[in-house]
């Protein structure tokens, strides 16, 4: 087992707050803890199994359209992965609407293959494939807590402030339903990972 | 072979989009009944829900073999035709010649009166918008009515999904006399008349799509309504 592959992404190396990347589906998905669970599970399924198929084939890909065969494996895998939605779990393929279609377009993905996986073994390109979905997946339901609990008063679409609350004048943030709110809380985790992390501060 | 030679390239390349083909073909073909089944209990959720309802979607079949009494398609001047209401695509026919629409209408039977359902089609501020109007048997009054977005902003239009908004339907009358009026749409608190129900604040134009969905539809089946006895 090679274990930093599968645990750093998690933190220091998350794919997220350290290498800012596929931002763009965190703030859009990120409005219930459902979808982005959905979208997390999706998103580690689709980076592991690219890293798989591309790094057990990458001595027989052609150099020149490398980039090709990375993006019709990552579609293909994609395609599959909507239709599975579609047929066993339509509330939550309803909620993603074309975010699944844009998994593709995630650039954690074709970012992990071309760096990663084109130039490893089959067996750690998967666990790294593992661990920048899930970094992913983690950094989205961290998100969602918040956006949900916030802006919603519920987690996973069940009610957890007691409604004693709203009678007092509490009331929902409607900003946090809003994708910049999910920009704001990314910043403001980041801020707090690099406060912890004082190696990841750029000079 | 060289790997980087162009008919390795050119090879490898043929090969792979056959494999991705077959592989999704056997996807599709799998999984396709799965999703038809799903899209169609949500549409029988749907209509079901426009008559006060409300039923999972895995139990939306057997309800609507219950409440749903009979299904059938008028043409534009309110006569029947022969044909199956429930696969007709109401989007598509409101686009064709008058003449050539076939229009579904679902009859359902609940507490003891028959209520039309009707489907209405429009758009809203990002994307389509569609929907069930449950009428009374004397074709004017609203019993009940769902809405549902392909993309309108949560929080905002996206509000018009919510039971609070559709609530404001119920026991509006669409005819003002003899004259389709539909119902509109207004803006905070102005709404008093008949016809008349509140906007959502902050979801303007989706609440104008409702309104121009309503009156566009609706027109679609006037003369259906007004044979009704």
């Amino acid at each position: 087992m090679k274990i930093p592959l599968l645990l750093g992404p998690l933190s220091k190396n998350n794919p997220i707050l350290a290498q800012i990347l596929g931002i763009c589906s965190a703030l859009a998905v990120t409005a219930k803890m459902e979808p982005a669970l959905v979208m997390g599970v999706s998103v580690t399924a689709v980076t592991a199994l690219a890293s798989l198929i591309l790094s057990a084939l990458r001595d027989a890909i052609p150099n020149r359209v490398r980039i090709i065969v990375q993006l019709v494996v990552v579609s293909a895998l994609v395609i599959i992965i909507d239709q599975l939605l579609k047929a066993f779990a339509y509330d939550a393929s309803k909620q993603l609407s074309v975010f699944v279609g844009l998994i593709i377009t995630n650039c954690i993905i074709m970012g992990r293959v071309e760096a990663f996986a084109l130039a490893n073994k089959p067996w750690p390109s998967l666990l790294d494939g593992v661990g920048n979905g899930l970094g992913y997946a983690i950094i989205l339901l961290l998100v969602a807590f918040f956006r949900e609990l916030l802006g919603s008063g519920a987690l996973f679409g069940a009610r957890v402030i007691p409604e004693a609350l709203y009678e007092r004048g509490y009331a929902n943030n409607g900003l946090m339903i809003l994708p910049p709110a999910a920009l704001i809380l990314v910043g403001v985790i980041i801020w707090i990972h690099r406060a912890r992390n004082k190696e990841l501060i750029e000079s | 072979m060289n790997k980087e030679s162009n008919r390795y390239t050119f090879l490898f390349s043929a090969a792979m989009v056959v494999v991705v083909a077959v592989a999704l073909t056997v996807v599709s073909t799998v999984l396709q009944p799965l999703q038809n089944e799903n899209a169609e209990n949500e549409k029988r959720q749907n209509i079901l829900q426009s008559v006060k309802v409300n039923v999972s979607r895995e139990a939306s079949r057997e309800a609507f073999a219950v409440y749903i009494t009979r299904q059938f398609l008028v043409n534009a001047d309110g006569q029947e035709i022969p044909g199956d209401a429930f696969a007709v695509d109401p989007a598509k026919e409101m686009k064709k010649p008058r003449e050539e629409r076939r229009l579904p209408v679902f009859a359902a039977r609940v507490d003891g009166s028959t209520k039309y359902i009707l489907p209405v089609r429009g758009a809203g501020l990002w994307g389509p918008l569609w929907g069930y109007v449950a009428l009374n048997d004397d074709g004017n009054a609203i019993f009940g009515a769902v809405f549902d977005h392909k993309g309108e902003t949560p929080g905002l239009g996206a509000e018009i999904t919510r039971e609070e908004f559709r609530s404001r339907f119920d026991g509006k009358t669409i005819f003002e006399n003899d004259a389709l009026v539909a119902v509109r749409v207004l803006k905070g608190g102005q709404a008093n008349g008949p016809h008349e129900v509140d906007a959502i604040s902050g979801g303007t134009i989706t609440s104008k799509g409702v309104e121009t969905m309503l009156k566009n539809s609706l027109a679609c089946y006037e003369p259906f309504l007004k044979s009704l006895p």
